[in-house]
């Protein structure tokens, strides 16, 4: 499209390879998730060498008190959507996922494209989450699973199994479509509005499609993923 | 009408699709706005009990927003990835 105004929402790509006879690219979704990935590695490795350091008998320092808060809540998350016996088996994943969909929603702040805004990452997420469903069913409730579809008649075994395969796709397409409205609004505002405007109202936007909305949209993910995760556990004998 | 090309005429018909699946913003709206307004008088009722109900109007608010965010998908799709045109 070559009309006077450019609208920059797309993906670009970088560094071209050739692999299993497919032309691929290096994209900016790529890039901005090693970036991503890097921040969360380096804070992980500061966190780290600062509990490992930290006396016990003195009072902790502002950045370990602020690690154990960050701990403390996301494993408090975890038990409260998952239970106290499988709570803390499942804090690793939760915690995890949910620092890099934060980050990653937020880093449209920070000048980069938010990893989310591509598919590609979501649905990875998305079949992650998937894959641990229907691991813990197959554990917790053997072969109950399977018949689980068939219930209550067995005539709904078609609409049952649609609703499985919906799972992973409608919670990945929810944090793609979100993330990515923020990005395409943003776009626009800074297209169209006319310069001098361009110094207080988009900071307005970026607070809210950004920060609030990037956050509401992480807490969802994740609880959703943990609502669907603890289903997997309810033929289980105790 | 006759000198319109037939890309054109595709390519203004989608821009027009893209708008109209965007009016299925209306029914999340509605959802929404219900989940919101119910969520506040259960905390006025019972103030007390606004960390239990703030989580469960938050969930089912955002799935409540699928059905919009389908029809954005659409939209993105006809505007930035139009299949119809490869189709000429």
């Amino acid at each position: 499209m070559n009309s006077g105004v450019e609208l920059d929402i797309g993906v670009k790509g970088y560094l071209e390879y050739h692999l299993f006879g497919q032309t691929l690219y290096i994209t900016t979704t790529h890039i901005c998730v090693l970036i991503v990935m890097l921040a969360l590695t380096v804070f992980g490795i500061c966190a780290n060498r600062a509990i490992k350091k930290a006396d016990p008998y003195k009072a902790p320092g502002a950045f370990v008190c602020f690690i154990e808060i960050i701990v403390g809540l996301l494993d408090g998350m975890a038990i409260d959507g998952l239970g106290k016996k499988h709570g803390p088996n499942f804090a690793n994943y939760t915690g995890t996922l949910f620092m890099f969909i934060l980050l990653s929603n937020i880093s449209g702040l920070f000048g980069l494209r938010p990893p989310t805004a591509d598919y590609g990452v979501t649905l990875a997420l998305g079949m992650i989450t998937f894959l641990l469903i229907h691991y813990n069913g197959f554990k917790y409730q053997k072969f109950g699973h399977i018949t689980g579809l068939f219930k209550p008649i067995p005539i709904l075994f078609p609409i049952n199994l649609v609703g499985e395969i919906a799972n992973p796709l409608s919670i990945s397409l929810r944090l793609f479509g979100n993330v990515l409205s923020g990005t395409v609004m943003m776009a626009v505002v800074y297209t169209l509005i006319p310069k001098f405007l361009l110094i207080a109202w988009p900071g307005v936007l970026h607070i809210y499609f950004d920060v609030f909305s990037g956050a509401i949209q992480t807490y969802v993910f994740v609880m959703l993923s943990m609502v669907y995760i603890s289903d997997a556990f309810d033929g289980e004998e105790e | 009408m006759n000198n319109i090309s037939s890309e054109a005429f595709v390519l203004g018909m989608s821009a027009l699709g893209a708008g109209i699946a965007m009016i299925a913003g209306l029914g999340p709206g509605i959802g929404q706005g219900i989940a919101a307004g119910q969520g506040a008088a259960a905390v006025g009722r019972n103030p007390g009990a606004r960390g239990e109900v703030m989580p469960t109007m938050l969930l089912g608010q955002a799935v409540a927003e699928t059905t919009g965010l389908y029809s954005f998908a659409i939209a993105i799709i006809l505007i930035f990835a139009n299949p119809l045109v490869k189709m000429l």
